[in-house]
């Protein structure tokens, strides 16, 4: 069956060429059905990634209104609600703002600390040093990505709080921890997908500037930043996608409160390690373990506004 | 300000940048090999972990967490090798073929908690697995899939037009060129990808928490039965894994060398890691060569 046997059948030229006699009947009966057999597999593979992604959103959809439909919570004050005590046996609260809110402060500030490191870095390897950047900066941040979020986890644990509970008092897990570790960890991802995004931009471009006298940063600040643009967003976006979805290293350093933070320096929590935490303890079908479950739709909302933001920004990227 | 000295500001703050950036990266992996190469001994990789006593190991981790990967690989790689043949080959430009390319990014993107709350519900709870080695896998296969059928299409793509134009001009059917040329000749820098990707599934621990479980069986490394409950190679039986067991040890460990434990952990875990992407790299480097003729 390989490629290989035709150059086999040219130095058998004594009887009938093995090129068309090579299979029997039933070897080429088969062959035929192979053709159909590869397709309905390659089909139903490509199949089954709309399958997953379906059967993600509906079930978890379905179990994250049961709180709703079966035990009848009032939608607006379980996302606008700030008392979460649900272990209460008289009048059990479920407002889970506190850990939409602190998902998204989370969020934002790890941006915010990562952004300009990460551009900089960008900016460094596709404008600045392309050698240095190839050779040196594209390993450094393709390791940094490889390594787990746990040990980020571990590493904020273990440097990160420490530091903040000697300046700053108090316990050290807070909301800025986990903000910083998550930071760090979206630092790569944000800067090697801005880096392919400075790449893109036509050389013309710089080269006009040059010629027009605009320094190598005038450049960069002017011309090549702002033709870059939107995918440059999509990268910081991206990030940010991903700061929302950490569950494990945010949730050992934040602290894990449950009331709303007062400053950035108050412990958290964070709708990932609210459920991390509670998710194993409770059983299924209890009013807890239901709230959980709207708490993990809510992520998987989010989530999907996030990916629309990116396919919006890499469409009109793409447009122009 | 002059323009002359802004440039030079700017560009020394974008310097100092990437220098922040390779110190973050070699500090982490100092701290880390300095803090856990001290930990990891011959005792602690062939120890079975301690619930409350100091001096435990993490010999059932490790196994887990390869054996889990291994699965994953078997489940993910075939099927998403022929997702990505389809996107590469067979998608003809339409509806059916964006939706399936969005499908692929929302996989991609999903958090990899929701992945496993998913698998939580399906693989653990519905079909009845509980916890363990298969729901892991299961629920790893979904967040795995994307990158490889990324992986293949980019390979597939990669390949000159004349090698496939070759098969089919000599009479192969469509799925023959596929299989017997394509793919050979695709075959490099797909496994540089899968093995890329592994690293990331050895890593991974937020969807294996309510899949694989949190505790392991004590396994009996003489009994290489599949079908008994304490067997290194039993799919049924819960997982915990090494990334799970350095989050499990910080969070409510009560063992009184947690900090050991888990340096050690995470130092052979990011040792792992950095193993599967020189290979990767290396593999990628001798292609090249083999490739361009060097």
């Amino acid at each position: 069956m390989k490629v290989g046997s035709l150059n086999d059948a040219a130095p058998a030229s004594e009887g009938k060429s093995k090129l068309i006699n090579e299979k029997s009947f039933f070897g080429r009966f088969t062959d035929r059905a192979s053709e159909s057999r590869g397709k309905v597999i390659i089909y139903s593979s490509a199949l089954l990634m709309i399958v997953a992604v379906v059967a993600i959103t509906l079930f978890l959809t379905i179990q994250g209104l049961r709180s709703f439909v079966v035990d009848h919570l009032n939608f607006w004050t379980f996302i606008t609600g700030t008392e979460w005590y649900p272990d209460r046996t008289k009048n059990p609260t479920f407002g889970a703002f506190p850990f939409i809110f602190g998902s998204l402060a989370v969020t934002f500030l790890a941006a915010l600390i990562a952004t300009p490191i990460a551009i900089g870095t960008a900016v460094f390897m596709a404008e600045i040093a392309k050698k240095w950047g190839t050779k040196v900066m594209q390993p450094v941040i393709e390791i940094l990505v490889g390594i787990p979020s746990v040990v980020y986890g571990l590493i904020g644990l273990s440097i990160v709080v420490p530091f903040l509970r000697q300046h700053f008092g108090g316990t050290g897990f807070n909301l800025i921890a986990g903000a910083f570790v998550v930071g760090i960890m979206i630092l790569p991802t944000v800067a090697s997908i801005a880096a392919d995004s400075l790449r893109a931009v036509p050389d013309s471009l710089r080269q006009a500037s040059f010629a027009i006298g605009g320094t190598k940063w005038q450049t960069i600040w002017r011309v090549v930043i702002p033709a870059a643009g939107s995918s440059l967003l999509t990268a910081i976006i991206l990030g940010m996608s991903r700061a929302f979805g950490e569950a494990l290293a945010v949730q050992m350093v934040i602290g894990n409160a449950r009331d709303l933070p007062k400053s950035i320096l108050d412990p958290s929590a964070t709708l990932t390690t609210i459920i991390t935490l509670s998710m194993g303890h409770t059983t299924t079908g209890s009013l807890l373990n239901d709230a959980l479950w709207s708490l993990g739709l809510i992520l998987l909302l989010i989530s999907y506004v996030f990916i629309v933001i990116i396919r919006f920004l890499g469409k009109r990227g793409e447009s122009r | 300000m002059n323009s002359k000295v802004t440039n030079r500001i700017a560009l020394s703050v974008i310097f100092l940048c990437a220098a922040a950036m390779a110190a973050i990266l070699l500090s982490m992996l100092g701290y880390i090999l300095v803090k856990g190469v001290t930990s990891i001994s011959w005792h602690f990789l062939t120890t079975s972990a301690s619930p409350f006593l100091a001096g435990g190991g993490i010999k059932d981790q490790l196994w887990n967490s390869f054996y889990v990967l291994v699965i994953t690989m078997l489940l993910t790689v075939p099927i998403g090798v022929c997702g990505g043949i389809y996107l590469a080959e067979y998608a003809k430009p339409g509806r059916l073929t964006s939706f399936i390319r969005t499908c692929v990014e929302v996989l991609a993107s999903l958090p990899s908690i929701v992945v496993g709350m998913f698998g939580m519900l399906i693989f653990v709870n519905y079909f009845g697995l509980k916890y363990s080695v298969l729901s892991g896998a299961l629920a790893l296969t979904v967040f795995n899939l994307p990158v490889i059928v990324r992986v293949t299409e980019d390979g597939f793509r990669a390949l000159s037009r004349h090698q496939k134009e070759g098969g089919l001009a000599l009479g192969l059917t469509r799925w023959h060129t596929i299989k017997t040329i394509l793919l050979p000749a695709a075959f490099p820098s797909i496994l540089t990808g899968v093995i890329l990707s592994a690293g990331r599934v050895f890593g991974e621990s937020a969807a294996l928490l309510f899949t694989a479980g949190l505790s392991s069986p004590d396994l009996d490394f003489n009994n290489w039965n599949p079908a008994a409950p304490n067997s290194p190679l039993n799919i049924f039986r819960s997982a915990e894994t090494l990334s799970v067991h350095i989050w499990a040890v910080n969070t409510g460990g009560i063992m009184p060398d947690v900090q050991t434990i888990a340096n050690g952990s995470a130092a052979v875990l990011v040792i792992s890691v950095l193993i599967f992407n020189l290979i990767a790299r290396m593999l990628g480097k001798v292609i090249d060569q083999k490739f361009s003729g060097k």
